[in-house]
Order: structure tokens, then sequence, then C-alpha cells
């Protein structure tokens, strides 16, 4: 959290909607672990990340969503593609869940 | 409006302790739970809810404790309702005040440990009492200099399991006070600069002066992981390697072994 903290602030200065996108749990090796964030305004802006890039595309559109709706997505990335819904894989093999919330609470 | 967000930043700020829980599934399929959140704080007490009130006790109890590892995880809970019984899953995350690095002896391989330790989000205290060693110019990223005797200062320090102590003045003079003081309290690291020999020297004065075998065993020396360090660069970088494999629990055997935690 600290690490998003000053760009998700500028963002909401700018009265931007913005995502959270929080590893929540981890299987296997993976390049960043449970508490990983990755944070997504209004507008595209990143900070942060939750895998190191393998899997930042996908939960940008998800996050994307999310900012629209307002309701909360949990992502699953698996081992290889084939086993993927979301057809990527993680380099290091693992599987992780990825849960993306609106910045409203 | 935010009102949790803005709270959790503050405390960030006030780099004071807390931890956050959300819920991330579960819940019967009642989707109106999934991104209720709380924030817990070390007293136990809580703001916000997770919606419903025997869930919310179930998981400040867990909650508390991450505040000091800094754990995140998820975790599944029941709770009993008018249906039966529930599942819940909560992804708890601890914040812990930012680690302190104490540096005590402002000389040559200080300059690179403060630089490692701030990059490491450490928040970084350097103590000397020699005023030409402990200057603004030689330290700018360090967050307190002070030019005082370092076993009167540490003594009046707040040290917790957060705080790391690297001694490395190479006089006895400072250095064994300091020690002195460190070891009579719960620091989540120390270790003091000296070859083995020096160690021994230095053991054996200390243990003079009372402190106890189980005491000097806590004293990391030679200090730093052995990488093969030459020059105060890299032997910083073996202190702050070691301080990060102490704070995470992980003992000599365990470094280079992957099938190991």
């Amino acid at each position: 959290m600290r690490d998003i903290l000053p760009d998700v602030e500028r963002w909401r200065e700018r009265g931007e909607k913005v995502a959270i996108a929080t590893v929540v749990s981890m299987a296997g090796s993976a390049p960043r672990g449970p508490g990983a964030k990755l944070a997504v305004s209004e507008s595209g802006e990143l900070s942060g990340s939750v895998s190191g890039g393998c899997v930042e595309p996908a939960v940008v559109h998800s996050a994307m969503q999310v900012i629209k709706t307002g309701k909360p997505e949990m992502l699953e990335f698996g081992i290889s593609e084939e086993e993927n819904f979301e057809k990527i894989g993680l380099a290091c093999g693992g599987t992780i869940r990825v849960f993306v919330q609106r910045l409203d609470w | 409006m935010n009102e949790l967000y803005e709270e959790l930043k503050e405390l960030l700020k006030q780099e004071k302790g807390v931890a956050l829980a959300t819920v991330v599934g579960g819940g019967g399929g009642d989707e109106e739970h999934a991104g209720a959140n709380m924030l817990v704080y070390p007293n136990k007490s809580a703001r916000g809810t997770l919606g419903n009130a025997a869930l919310d006790a179930l998981v400040i109890e867990d909650a508390r404790q991450t505040i000091w590892t800094g754990q995140a995880l998820t975790r599944t809970y029941s709770v009993e309702s008018e249906t039966g019984a529930l599942a819940f899953d909560v992804f708890i995350e601890g914040y812990p005040p930012p680690p302190t690095l104490i540096i005590v002896g402002a000389g040559h391989i200080a300059i690179p440990l403060t630089i490692f330790a701030k990059t490491l989000n450490y928040r970084v205290v350097i103590v000397d009492a020699r005023a030409a060693f402990a200057t603004r110019e030689r330290f700018p990223l360090a967050d307190e200099l002070i030019v005082e005797w370092p076993d009167e200062v540490v003594e009046k320090m707040d040290l917790n399991p957060s705080t790391s102590v690297a001694v490395l003045t190479h006089d006895p003079k400072f250095d064994e006070p300091t020690l002195k003081v460190v070891l009579a309290r719960n620091v989540g690291y120390v270790g003091a600069i000296g070859s083995r020999k020096t160690k021994a020297e230095r053991d054996e004065r200390l243990k003079k002066q009372g402190l106890t075998a189980e005491q000097l065993a806590q004293i990391h020396g030679p200090i730093g992981l052995n990488i093969g360090a030459n020059n105060p660069e890299e032997t910083a970088l073996a202190i702050m390697a070691e301080i990060v494999a102490r704070r995470h629990g992980k003992d000599a055997a365990s470094i280079l072994n992957w099938n190991k935690k």
C-alpha cells in the first residue's frame, strides 16, 4: 500500500476514480506474494504491480471494468496458458488470486 | 466517502501499526459482502465492519497478530446464521510501523548502509559522538543524525522487534556500552563489527561485565552474511542482507537452501 499511495493520491486529487488490485493468495511460487498491489486510475495510469508484468494486462482490463461498475472482481491466474481462463501464464508457474476493488471504502 | 482509506493513509503517514481486512469471497453467494472492509488497531478496536458482527470478532483476533508480523493472507471463516453456517473468505493485511535501523558509528560503512536501508524503506538513525563523522553532508538520507554518546542515546529510544541495531564504531569505549543497553531490550537484530578474534575478546569483556551467554549469542559478529565483502559497500550489503534475513526468520542453514522456509 505504501508504494502506491503517492500515485493514488495524485489521481484522487485530479478527481479520478481508482481501482486497487491485490494479490490475496498464492500457491506455488509466484513473482509477487499476497499483499502486492497494482493501482489503476480511471484514465489508465498504473502504479505498483501484482506479478512483475505477466498478468498485468488482464488485471488492468478488469480494473477498468470495476471502476465503471463498482462491483469487485476476483481473478485467478494459473499454472499454464492451457489451464488459465485468461490465457496468460505466470513466469514462475504458480497460481495467484487477485482481488480487484474500486477505492470507495 | 473513503473514510477507511483516509484513516489508513493517515496511520501509515504517522507510522502507526494497523491491519486492513476485506471480504473477498464467500458469504453464501451474497455479493453484498464482497468488498466490505474493516480496519483493526493494536488495541483490538476496529473501524468499519465486514457486514457480520460474529465475523468481525473472529477477524479482529487474527488481524491484530498481523499488525506486527506484516503478514498478508486469506483465511476462510465459518459463521452461524439463520440459514445455517456461512463461509467467508477474508483477506487480512498487517501494516507494521516501518522497520528502524540504528547505526552506531558514522564511518565509511555507515554511508552505503544508510542508502541500502533507505531503499528498503527502513527509518535510519545515525548515532556517533564524533561530530566530524555524523554530518548531514555524509548522510543526506538519514532520518535522524544524533551527535551524542551512543549508549545514552539508545537508552532513551523506543526499541522493539521492528528495530535493528548495527554497531560499527570499532571502538570498545563506544561499542560495548551500547551493546549492553541493546541486549537488555527486545530488538529484532543486533550486529557488531569486528573479526572473529575481536568478537571473542569483546564477548569475554562483556561477560565479565555481567552479560549472559544467551545475550552474547544474540550479537551477530562478524557482522553481515559471508559474501566475501572486501570494501565498505559490499560490507554494507552483507549487513543489510543479514538484517533482512533475520527479519524474515531465516537461519544460516536456510539462506542458500530453497527447500527450507
